[in-house]
């Protein structure tokens, strides 16, 4: 026997050892395999799982208020929210520009409705301020203007700030205040600006310099206008009244520097920003509506997932909402006792029909087959709107009961916009889901298991017990998660044969995306349902077996 | 008296018989009875004479015959006349198939024709369980079809009701119209609707097959990697909530929409059909690939190994061998496909523009809002369009079954 040893590895018909060549084409295969699919898992994968997988993102996503309120976050992140002192002065100075320049961007109202989601009323004061944002940088304008009426004039600010045209300039400005607006808009802002502000007067006047640059930068490359023929946004004369209280512009041999000494000469007062808020609206005062700003201006939160079970983030935490803003809990239950009723109700009138279809000679199996394969191709808009005609108060139904003297035509049933009408119409349209995978395990059960139980003396009782209904389980339990899954996720029918009772998670989900537009809470609920579908997704797997599914 | 039945001899009994009867009667006359009487007597009056009436002409019709035929004519003529005495041709119908009915019951409970075909070791309770389950499950596919069949008669209504009117119900022609269907046929939204879903299904039924079928081909290959990852990713479509599905492409497409907006330059009607059909696409993905891999279970794969013996490349083998059997499972997994992109309503409600408003999201504003019987008619004509589809789907079926040596026929 030794000479098998010495013959080393076997070798294939070109040479090289078989199990390398073998490994070889085991390789191409699976190649070969993985090229069939790669197409439709790519475009599954892009079209699909990652757009809800982004959407659901939405649900701990909470970068809008960093994004329109970027200073006042920063300052707020030194503030002690558990103290009782309002934030400091930095602080409201920080909110007037952040403020000003998103409501110049139309953003206010957006952060407005964010934390409105926490603490009804943010949305109206944030509306109002942004309004009344302009009069503070009115009454600075005049003031200034009484002193020299050259600081009103449009070309005048784009000199002060562009400087000597042989100063250093400030290109970092620029591009702070570019990524500013654009994190704000929510988009790129590209293009070149004609303008830009010389170094000495960043140094010099800091926050006139920010403010204007910001207003060059949108009213150039967003509105498309010409900066030396528009008149700046009121804040930048809050914001040089600002400046000019503490600047030593003594020094400075710009343009328009005498003009700048003639202002600081005048002593105009600084702005109070806490008192500017204040007057606008008392509520700016509150240390409610500042904690409520510091604690959501992470950039993730929590704050919709307790939402969706009926908690708030709160400054001190999380707590429950109040009683009556607390139906999503609710609703959740509703969802689930209605699912379980409906796919009860579908298995009970499933099992007799299955039954009678695996029973009957194939002949006959196949014609009554047609009862159910018609409803299971029918269009579900079909189906729900038969249900709507039948159940209605003048409906089919309550005709019928009428005319039969079983009902008295004054006080005729209501069957429809309940919760009756939703699991009758839902009932019957999940049917044949229960249907055909208990019809396809009956099948396959060999009758003479039932004859052999009844020969040893088993009554029929006993021998369907402890014999025949063992052995439709597996149908039982694939058909119910079926159904259950199905039912759980349902947004039509209870659309529009639930009314208000008889709605499910996804009427709710639906309202928030579409007409609240609170995508946030939507997203959080939708990721609760889709994790919920995905457990028993992973039951069904496990019991039946995807592979094992069958259609029709 | 005696009557053969098969080989064996069942004895008849008249009282039997008019018990049932009498029992049945009085059962119907019960509920009624509660219903409408308004005291005590009245109600008995109602179940006495109604079981009283009823065993007299079940007794009637046994003495003077002595098989169902001529009696259910007898019994059809009588329940003619009472019906064209109280109301009209319609009523004469129902007193018919009444008549009919009711003789036929007669008959076939006194000469115990309901034993036919049982094994006759069967005791009553036996036979009564038999019947009763059987009663159970048609009223379980009476529940199932009512729905589809109460919709077609109300589709010809002559008035704008949801319900039979009177002369309908009297088979009167003046009730019935096609009213509707012109309804349909003639407003441009309904026409537009039904257009944009001939558009869209078709295109992204053909993008679900054509890819479909490729991965349902490399999945039923022998070894592949994580076949079961991939197999989840691609059924998940059917699986997650449509909600869901329709919330995240509606942030995806928009920004998709924008891209070939914007970037490339598409018309803004065109980018709006791109969206809604590759939505709808991927919705149809899961029942190709189950119906296709369920086909290729059955495949035999000596037979591709035979073509490339023979000489033949892997794309000749694939359209001249693989394609033709597996054929049957690709047509019917692309009409589910059909049927998915046809019915669906969320995904394009959210993705789509009014420009692409299809069918049923026309029905489901109409159920919603303004809600017009022309809804019925389009029920009408789609249930006609799902019975075509589930014929050629069974039709496909069968032969695949056959194909594969399944079935005896």
């Amino acid at each position: 026997m030794s000479d098998i040893a010495d013959t080393g590895p076997v070798l294939a018909a070109d040479g090289t050892p078989l199990k390398r060549s073998l490994a070889r084409a085991l390789r191409v295969q699976k190649t070969r395999a993985l090229l069939l699919i790669a197409p439709l898992l790519a475009f599954v994968l892009i079209s699909f799982i990652w757009p809800i997988g982004v959407m659901l993102f939405r649900s701990v996503e909470n970068e809008i208020v960093e994004n329109t309120l970027p200073n006042t976050v920063k300052e707020l992140a030194t503030w002690d929210g558990g103290s009782q002192e309002l934030p400091p002065q930095s602080a409201f100075e920080a909110l007037y520009f952040d403020m000003f320049a998103a409501t110049e961007l139309k953003r206010h109202t957006r952060l407005g409705t964010r934390l409105n989601y926490e603490k009804t009323g943010i949305s109206s004061l944030f509306r109002q301020s942004g309004r009344k944002l302009d009069d503070p940088g009115k009454d600075y304008r005049k003031a200034l203007g009484a002193v020299t009426s050259d600081i009103t004039k449009s070309a005048t600010w784009l000199e002060l700030i562009s400087g000597a045209s042989d100063a250093a300039r400030s290109a970092p400005l620029v591009a702070s205040q570019r990524q500013r607006l654009s994190t704000l808009d929510d988009r790129q802002i590209k293009g070149d600006l004609s303008f830009s502000p010389s170094a000495d007067i960043v140094q010099l006047l800091p926050r006139a310099a920010r403010e204007y640059t910001a207003f060059a930068l949108y009213t150039e490359l967003v509105d498309g206008k010409d900066v030396a023929k528009t008149k700046p946004w009121e804040s930048v004369y809050v914001a040089l009244a600002a400046d000019l209280s503490d600047a030593d512009v003594s020094g400075y041999n710009g343009p328009h520097a005498q003009m700048l000494r003639d202002l600081v000469a005048a002593d105009v007062t600084a702005p109070d920003f806490r008192a500017i808020f204040t007057d606008i609206d008392k509520d700016w005062g509150a240390l409610e509506t500042w904690r409520t700003i510091q604690t959501h201006s992470k950039p993730y939160t929590s704050g919709y997932f307790l939402n969706a079970i009926d908690m708030q983030k709160t400054p001190e935490g999380a707590m429950a909402q109040p009683e009556n803003k607390q139906i999503l809990v609710k609703l959740f239950i509703r969802t689930l006792i209605m699912s379980l009723i409906i796919m009860g109700s579908c298995a009970l009138l499933a099992y007799p029909v299955a039954w009678i279809l695996a029973n009957l000679p194939a002949r006959k199996a196949n014609i009554l087959m047609i009862f159910v394969l018609l409803p299971f191709w029918t269009s579900l808009l079909v189906r729900t709107s038969a249900w709507k005609v039948m159940l209605q108060q003048q409906g089919v139904i309550n005709d019928v009961l009428v005319w039969l003297g079983l009902v008295d035509d004054a006080d005729r049933l209501i069957m429809i916009n309940n919760q009756f009408g939703t699991i009758v119409a839902m009932t019957h349209i999940l049917l044949p889901f229960m249907i055909l995978p208990m019809y396809s395990v009956m099948q396959t059960i060999n009758p003479s298991y039932l004859r052999a139980a009844k020969s040893l003396g088993a009554t029929n009782w006993t021998a369907f017990w402890r014999v025949y209904f063992p052995q439709t389980i597996p149908g039982i339990g694939a058909g119910a998660i079926l159904v259950f899954i199905l039912s759980i996720g349902y947004y039509i029918t209870p659309e529009i044969v639930g009314g208000t009772k008889g709605v499910f998670i996804s009427n709710r989900i639906a309202y928030h995306i579409s007409s609240s537009l609170n995508w946030g809470l939507a997203a959080a609920l939708g990721t609760i349902l889709l994790v919920v579908v995905l457990v028993l997704y992973w039951a069904y797997d496990k019991i039946v077996g995807i592979d094992n599914v069958k259609l029709g | 008296m005696a009557n053969t039945l098969d080989n064996i001899t069942v004895p008849v009994s008249l009282p039997f018989t008019l018990s049932l009867v009498g029992l049945l009667v009085a059962a119907i006359a019960f509920v009624a009875g509660v219903s409408t009487a308004s005291d005590f007597s009245e109600f008995l009056l109602t179940v006495g004479a109604g079981s009283g009436l009823a065993i007299g002409f079940a007794f009637a019709l046994i003495s003077l015959f002595d098989t169902a035929r001529p009696a259910m004519i007898v019994s059809a003529l009588l329940g003619a006349a009472i019906g064209l005495s109280l109301g009209s041709s319609g009523g004469a119908l129902f007193g018919i198939i009444f008549g009919v009915v009711a003789a036929r019951l007669i008959f076939w409970v006194h000469l115990r024709q309901y034993r036919r075909g049982l094994p006759t070791y069967l005791t009553s309770n036996q036979v009564l369980w038999h019947y009763g389950f059987r009663a159970i499950c048609a009223a379980i596919f009476i529940f199932l079809i009512t729905p589809i069949l109460v919709v077609l008669p109300l589709s010809f209504n002559a008035e704008d009701f949801f319900t039979f009117t009177p002369e309908m119900l009297s088979l009167d022609p003046e009730g019935f119209s096609l009213k509707h269907y012109k309804d349909f046929w003639n407003s441009n939204e309904w026409q537009r609707s039904f257009k944009n879903s001939l558009i869209i299904a078709p295109i992204a039924t053909m993008i679900s097959v054509s890819l479909g079928t490729l991965a349902a081909i490399g999945l039923s290959q022998s070894h592949v990697p994580f076949r079961r990852a991939i197999m989840a990713v691609l059924i998940s479509p059917m699986i997650v909530p449509l909600i869901i599905s329709a919330t995240g492409m509606f942030f995806f497409y928009s920004k998709v929409g924008n891209f070939m907006e914007g970037t490339l330059g598409l018309d803004k009607n065109l980018v709006g059909y791109i969206k809604v059909v590759l939505a709808h696409a991927v919705l149809g993905i899961p029942f190709v690939i189950i119906t296709v891999t369920a086909t290729l279970v059955g495949f035999d794969r000596s037979l591709t190994r035979a073509a490339a013996n023979m000489g033949a490349d892997p794309v000749t083998t694939f359209f001249k061998i693989q394609m033709p059997l597996i054929l049957p499972g690709v047509i019917s997994g692309g009409l589910f496909a059909f049927i998915t992109s046809f019915d669906e309503v969320v995904v394009v409600l959210f993705v789509g523009s009014a420009s692409q408003k299809t069918l049923p999201w026309q029905m489901f504003t109409g159920l919603r809002e303004q809600i017009s019987p022309t809804i019925l008619a389009v029920a009408t004509i789609l249930v006609i369009i799902s019975i075509a589809l589930l014929t050629t789907v069974e039709l496909l079926r069968r032969r695949s079954e056959r194909l594969r040596g399944m079935s005896p026929t």
